[in-house]
């Protein structure tokens, strides 16, 4: 949550610079965006080539529960796609490129930035951030209603990291595994997936 | 379109590369890489804040963009808790973990 507020700050005060033209204009083409975006992208690569138990925790996982990212992917496609019928002006893949953010915001809003414009990023950026905030709110209402899996499937990318906590706490801690793996899985599908509709 | 396709294979390609480096230098911790991340993920969030600042029509809707920004979360979200709800029927009455 905390994370989540010091980079929406950098946001606004980009944001405020930008309204009142304070800041050279030099920085505005899309090369050093794009630069920037690759070498985040190469470190994003690292961490994962280089954390061992990135491939290694899966083993202790039950065998039903590997399915549980694709419902993810299948679930939020389908759920975009209805909405998409009455945003009007919004094309079905521009729609499908924010839902595959699956909540990490930062990653898809620059990489939808990069292709689709300003426009389509701010709203990637908002869409996801208000994903992972109600995936916080709402997750012992979710767990009630809709099984222990289902905060993990709301959480998208971010059950590893910010929302693995309260995951733990709603669900138990025996899908802690489940919740770690799904992050990563979906984590990885990001990039691929934005670009792919995006591209479309 | 072209050049689209070619920018995200850059992209793809500057993960990918990340990855084998990562798995190459695997024996050692590379402990900067988180904070480098964060860092990095900052100064594009600030340059899309200074992109969408400085561009007068993304300002003058910044309210219809939140809200289509909520109508696709909140569907995106209550789509996959409902797959995934169907997932936990079929699993719920074995165990979930070992």
């Amino acid at each position: 949550m905390k994370g989540s507020l010091i980079i929406l700050s950098f946001f606004a005060t980009g944001l405020l610079l930008g309204v009142f033209r304070w800041f050279p204009s030099c920085l505005l083409g899309h090369n050093v965006s794009f630069c920037v975006l690759c070498a985040l992208m190469f470190s994003v690569g690292i961490s994962i080539g280089n954390d061992p138990n990135s491939f290694r925790q899966f083993r202790s996982l039950n065998p039903r529960l590997i399915f549980l990212p694709l419902m993810t992917i299948a679930g939020t496609f389908m759920g975009v796609l209805v909405v998409s019928l009455f945003l009007k002006g919004r094309s079905l893949t521009d729609c499908l490129a924010v839902g595959s953010g699956f909540g990490y915001y930062s990653l898809s809003s620059i990489l939808i930035t990069q292709c689709k414009g300003a426009e389509l990023g701010t709203i990637a950026l908002l869409s996801n951030i208000m994903r992972e905030v109600m995936t916080l709110l709402f997750a012992p209402w979710m767990v009630k209603y809709f099984g222990s899996l289902a905060p993990i499937s709301a959480g998208g990318a971010t059950t590893m990291d910010t929302t693995f906590p309260i995951i733990i706490r709603c669900s138990g801690k025996d899908f802690a595994i489940v919740s770690i793996y799904h992050g990563f899985i979906v984590d990885f599908t990001v990039p691929f997936l934005v670009t792919l509709l995006c591209s479309m | 379109m072209l050049k689209i396709n070619k920018m995200m294979f850059v992209v793809v390609g500057c993960m990918l590369a990340g990855i084998a480096v990562g798995y190459l230098f695997r024996s050692r911790k590379i402990r900067l890489i988180h904070r480098l991340i964060l860092t990095l993920i900052w100064m594009l969030l600030f340059l899309l804040g200074l992109e969408v600042g400085a561009n007068e029509t993304v300002v003058h809707q910044f309210g219809k963009l939140g809200f289509d920004a909520f109508l696709l979360a909140a569907s995106g979200t209550l789509g996959s808790v409902f797959f995934a709800w169907f997932l936990w029927l079929v699993v719920r009455n074995k165990s979930v973990s070992k």
